[in-house]
């Protein structure tokens, strides 16, 4: 391996060169969907699971036709689910869905205007979703010890808040965030608060694995060109972190020799 | 007989299946999961599958999200 070789990001045993996971949610029509998400470079992309729209739009695109799960890899998320149970329900029928592939990423929210996780809830539902052979990747506070918690559970991947979800407000605790990856021996993922491409490259130079994000790209002006900022910044982020970065001083340290000035 | 799909009150036929439902709803991707009073029913059942009367029915598929 070269210096500038990374290794993949293993999640469930599967390995990914991209570390950035994106989201499906708010573009403006599936072409837009479509052309964000090649440009990310994202392997690993969640969808939502609703009720079919019955009788209406019948010529409307399946998400799945234009994300196809040939291509990608995909991520059904219990987003918006309250209580334990409509999680559970929400990944059975996305394992159905999906043909038996078992990969999910579990959030149960609190409340409305945070959609801050509720920690028993997940808790809950985690375990019971582990016992029926899921792969677990959960998204959870930045609570170090719910952290372990959820790894020891056999979660394959714990997935802190930057921020909360859509907020766009980036790292608001990096050191939580950083006692977390230090603790942890599965792969520990941003997911949600991220704002902009900076944001992502702090994530990756605390030494998280990966990165997932939605918002940031979709609600940008040009969604296509900041989903190409994040590839960017994702990759500059995780080689920094693997570069390892100079200590910070108060004062200044000349870049140039002093020996041989000519005054 | 009635049965309730998707939150809605829908008359079936008493012999209705799974698949008769599916095709009787337009829906025409086959990238869909259902669930019959919480209970999910494989895809690969749906021909053979006959609903009870008052049965809840969710029909679901992917969408956009985070």
């Amino acid at each position: 391996m070269t210096a500038l070789q990374d290794t993949p990001l293993v999640v469930a045993g599967k390995s990914y060169q991209s570390r950035l996971l994106v989201g499906t949610g708010k573009y403006k029509d599936m072409d837009e969907t479509r052309e964000a998400i090649e440009t990310s470079g994202a392997e690993i992309v969640t969808v939502a699971v609703r009720r079919s729209n019955i009788g209406q739009n019948p010529d409307e695109p399946n998400l799945l036709d234009v994300i196809s799960p040939e291509k990608y890899t995909i991520l059904p998320n219990t987003a918006f689910c309250f209580t334990a149970e409509d999680a559970l329900r929400t990944c059975r029928l996305a394992r159905e869905l999906l043909d038996g592939h078992n990969l999910v990423k579990l959030e149960v929210l609190g409340d409305e205007q945070t959609l801050y996780p509720d920690i028993p809830a997940t808790l809950k539902a985690a375990e019971i979703l582990v016992k029926e052979g899921f792969e677990v990747m959960v998204y959870t506070s930045d609570d170090p010890l719910i952290a372990k918690r959820l790894e020891e559970m056999g979660c394959v991947a714990v997935m802190p808040l930057a921020a909360p979800i859509g907020s766009g407000l980036g790292i608001r605790n990096p050191y939580n965030i950083l006692t977390i990856i230090e603790n942890a021996n599965v792969p520990i993922i941003v997911d949600a608060g991220v704002g902009t491409a900076s944001d992502a490259a702090i994530a990756m130079e605390l030494g998280c694995e990966g990165v997932l994000m939605n918002t940031a790209i979709a609600a940008a002006q040009k969604p296509v060109l900041m989903a190409s900022a994040m590839k960017k910044a994702i990759e500059a982020g995780r080689e920094a972190y693997l570069a390892g970065r100079m200590p910070r001083k108060r004062f200044a340290s000349a870049s140039s020799p002093i020996d041989g000035l000519i005054v | 007989m009635k049965i309730t799909v998707n939150g809605k009150s829908q008359l079936v036929e008493p012999s209705c299946t799974a698949a008769q439902l599916v095709e009787l709803m337009g829906i025409s991707s086959g990238r869909i999961a259902m669930e019959v009073n919480q209970e999910i029913v494989p895809r690969s059942t749906y021909e053979q599958y006959s609903f009870e009367d008052n049965d809840v029915v969710e029909i679901v598929h992917a969408v956009g999200g985070g």
